[in-house]
């Protein structure tokens, strides 16, 4: 291909990926050594407020942001290195506890809550995301092809409702009186409080994920199945393999590079774990790296963001994925080049 | 057709908002208005669209949109709804404008109390005032012979006969889902005990014997309410309240109405008001005041300034309030206050009297800190000491960082 032809093609699509990911990557990954701060004076403000009957009013020394002629705020930036990274790190803290060997102090820094679940998250789901996606997958190939349209539909459902949506359906549905606890409860005979715990709240989302996200690998997986080589399957038969040894030297070595895909998506997906934490509404026993980053930016009722710590949390969060992506990659990389003479 | 359903339903709702039905008067400049979601509000943009060419935005998250759709020049909304609390951004940053000589030109009606001065300018309308009020099942109370506990031990001596009666499922009910309800919850406990938040400096001061004990009081709540008090916020209280699955809880009195409300309520008539609980015998209810209100933006012209405000007038009118008068506490003229605004009355007027929510850019850092520390001692990760500790120590960085504290 001509060189010009080439450019022509690429070039809106890498134009795109400076615009929309690369810059505004530069300019968090700036962000998180700067801080702006509006420039503050403190004033004697006279305020009243209304009583039910009166009005009280109180003269007290308040701390305002100074205002240029415009009326704009004046604020100023400055460098502080790694300032914001040791706000939200606190390896202080974090050596500290470490020293002491206390994981309970440790699981006290927001960061190393957040990353203990994250991680966990991500890890315990990915096997099971797997797992219950290819056993679908082999079930509808299975199936008699007349059902198989209706099933397959059926299956992918879960992907397709929106993941808020989802998560507070299962928070509705397991909530103090929600259905399935009164079920569970006329059951049991015991009261069940599936949020008042971290362990049960944990259980929920893992859960939950995996019903989302299975459909997703069966898709994949069932399109993979079609492509088994009848050849081989037959004469694994002829030779007298049970299903079970199919399964596991045939059909999943074919499907290896599936599964590599998949993997690879799960992880940077559930590494940004969010909609659960915000839909269970479990911030008091359970916290993500995502969320975190989340409540940085949340602006409080006086208007203060922490832009800087929640950038910094940001490109941790980054930095995290491309660590977890490391063997995935190296896999992909290594039968990339095995396939290429 | 659904197009046609679709056609067809549009063209009503236009109809709708284009009716005068009892507005004075024309208006004929569009005018935009943001502001928090409650029955009140509802009440107040109604009649402000009896006017024509008035948009209504009702939304719980309107504090965190209001200060950078105002910041816009010109204004996305020429109306904002604030309140004591969320007021403080648009005051920093200056994007809402001084009302008096709007207020000599329309606002005959409107009393002192409910002019908010700041630094002698008028700078907000109030229309009603919000505080935290004890509200209780009165038939539970007397079928059990207990008397309107006026102090925070009393409110536990009651849960504790209560739960021993076994007539609810939970004798008490609580705003505590983490975050910024729970934060509200030490916020109102604190002062009674005589604390204060801040140092002369800036620096934080809860660390403190007010502190701990306001902790321990919290923490003594836990025995009495549902296991899942960290995800419950008021509009989770008030249900339970409605289902009669909790006999008095610390509540909103903009929660009030809702108990009365014979459509979702199991309950009407058997809920009664008293002033909040004390945190100490004889001292001020341990609560804070609130007002909600308008203010106008600062980045649009005289002209609209001048219409949006008129319509506000309308909207704050007697009329308004006499069809909606269960819906607040109003500060308005023609408002006839009723059984369940008795609690709120009392607390607002009572002697010693709480304080109102001290909002200032600290106090905003502090109430997120509050909100995210306050957990861990509620599901007994940490002792009391250790959290006042930690809640000073992310203070600090927050400050730091906001440029509060050098």
């Amino acid at each position: 291909m001509k060189f010009k032809t080439f450019a022509a093609f690429v070039g809106p699509s890498v134009f795109m990926m400076l615009l929309f990911i690369a810059a505004p990557l530069v300019s968090v990954f700036i962000q998180s050594f700067q801080v702006t701060q509006p420039i503050l004076e403190r004033v004697e403000v006279e305020t009243c407020t209304p009583g039910f009957l009166t009005q009280t009013c109180t003269t007290e020394t308040k701390t305002v942001p100074v205002l240029d002629d415009n009326g704009k705020t004046i604020t100023q930036t400055r460098w502080v290195g790694l300032q914001s990274y040791q706000n939200v790190l606190q390896m202080d803290k974090f050596w500290e506890a470490v020293s002491n060997g206390s994981w309970r102090d440790i699981m006290q820094i927001d960061f190393w809550k957040a990353l203990r679940f994250t991680l966990s998250f991500t890890l315990l789901t990915l096997p099971l995301v797997i797992g219950v996606g290819l056993a679908i997958a082999l079930a509808v190939n299975n199936a008699t092809r007349a059902i198989r349209g209706p099933i397959i539909f059926i299956s992918l459902l879960p992907f397709i409702i929106t993941p808020v949506i989802g998560s507070l359906s299962i928070y509705w549905l397991f909530v103090g009186d929600g259905i399935l606890t009164a079920m569970m409860e006329r059951w049991t005979g015991t009261n069940i409080s599936m949020f008042a715990q971290a362990w049960t709240i944990e259980l929920l989302m893992y859960f939950y994920r995996v019903w989302h996200v299975a459909p997703f690998a069966f898709v994949i997986f069932y399109a993979g199945l079609q492509t088994v080589n009848m050849d081989t399957l037959e004469s694994a038969v002829i030779d007298g393999a049970s299903r079970w040894e199919r399964l596991r030297h045939v059909i999943v070595p074919h499907l290896m590079p599936l599964i590599v895909f998949i993997a690879l998506i799960h992880l940077m997906d559930c590494y940004r774990v969010f909609e659960e934490i915000v839909g269970f509404r479990s911030q008091a026993h359970v916290i993500s790296l995502q969320w975190l980053t989340y409540d940085f930016m949340t602006p409080d009722d006086a208007g203060n963001r922490a832009i800087s710590r929640a950038s910094a949390s940001a490109m941790l969060t980054m930095i995290g994925i491309v660590f977890l992506l490391i063997l995935p990659l190296r896999r992909t990389w290594r039968d990339h080049k095995g396939s290429a003479h | 057709m659904f197009f046609r359903k679709i056609a067809l339903a549009g063209a009503i709702s236009l109809m709708g908002s284009a009716s005068f039905a009892t507005c004075s008067y024309e208006n004929t400049t569009p005018i935009k208005s943001l502001s928090a979601g409650f029955e009140a509000w509802k009440a107040v943009t109604d009649a402000m669209a009896e006017c024509g060419n008035f948009q209504a935005e009702l939304d719980q998250e309107f504090r965190t949109k209001q200060p950078a759709a105002f910041e816009a020049n010109p204004s996305l909304y020429q109306i904002g709804g604030v309140s004591n609390g969320t007021i403080t951004p648009l005051i920093n940053a200056g994007t809402i404008r001084p009302l008096d000589d709007l207020v000599a030109k329309y606002g005959q009606n409107l009393t002192p109390n409910q002019l908010i001065r700041i630094n002698g300018e008028i700078m907000a309308v109030a229309m009603m005032v919000n505080t935290q009020h004890l509200m209780y099942r009165s038939d539970v109370f007397a079928d059990l012979g207990i008397d309107v506990p006026t102090s925070w031990d009393e409110v536990y001596a009651a849960a504790e006969k209560i739960q021993a009666a076994g007539v609810v499922d939970y004798p008490l009910g609580a705003t505590m889902k983490s975050g910024w309800n729970l934060a509200q919850e030490f916020v109102n406990m604190y002062p009674g005990f005589g604390g204060k938040f801040f140092n002369e400096d800036n620096t934080a001061a809860v660390n403190s014997d007010a502190g701990m004990q306001a902790l321990a009081t919290m923490q003594k709540a836990l025995a009495f309410t549902d296991p899942e008090v960290l995800v419950s916020d008021s509009t989770y209280v008030q249900q339970q309240f409605q289902q009669g699955k909790i006999a008095m809880a610390n509540l909103w009195a903009s929660r009030a109405g809702a108990m009365n409300d014979a459509a979702e309520s199991q309950v009407v008539g058997k809920v009664a008001m008293a002033a909040a609980p004390a945190a100490v015998e004889g001292g001020a209810p341990a609560t804070t005041l609130w007002w909600d209100g308008i203010v106008i933006a600062k980045n649009i012209t005289d002209e609209e300034a001048d219409a949006a405000f008129r319509l506000a007038m309308e909207g704050l009118d007697a009329e308004t309030v006499q069809g909606a008068n269960e819906a607040a506490i109003w500060l308005v003229q023609g408002y006839e206050p009723t059984d369940i605004a008795a609690g709120a009355i009392a607390t607002a007027t009572a002697n010693p009297a709480p304080p109102a929510y001290p909002s200032t850019t600290q106090m905003g850092l502090m109430h997120t800190v509050l909100g995210n520390e306050l957990p861990a001692f509620l599901t007994g990760e940490r002792d009391a000491q250790a959290t006042l500790v930690a809640i000073e120590e992310a203070y600090t960085t927050s400050a730091k960082e906001a440029g509060v504290l050098k």
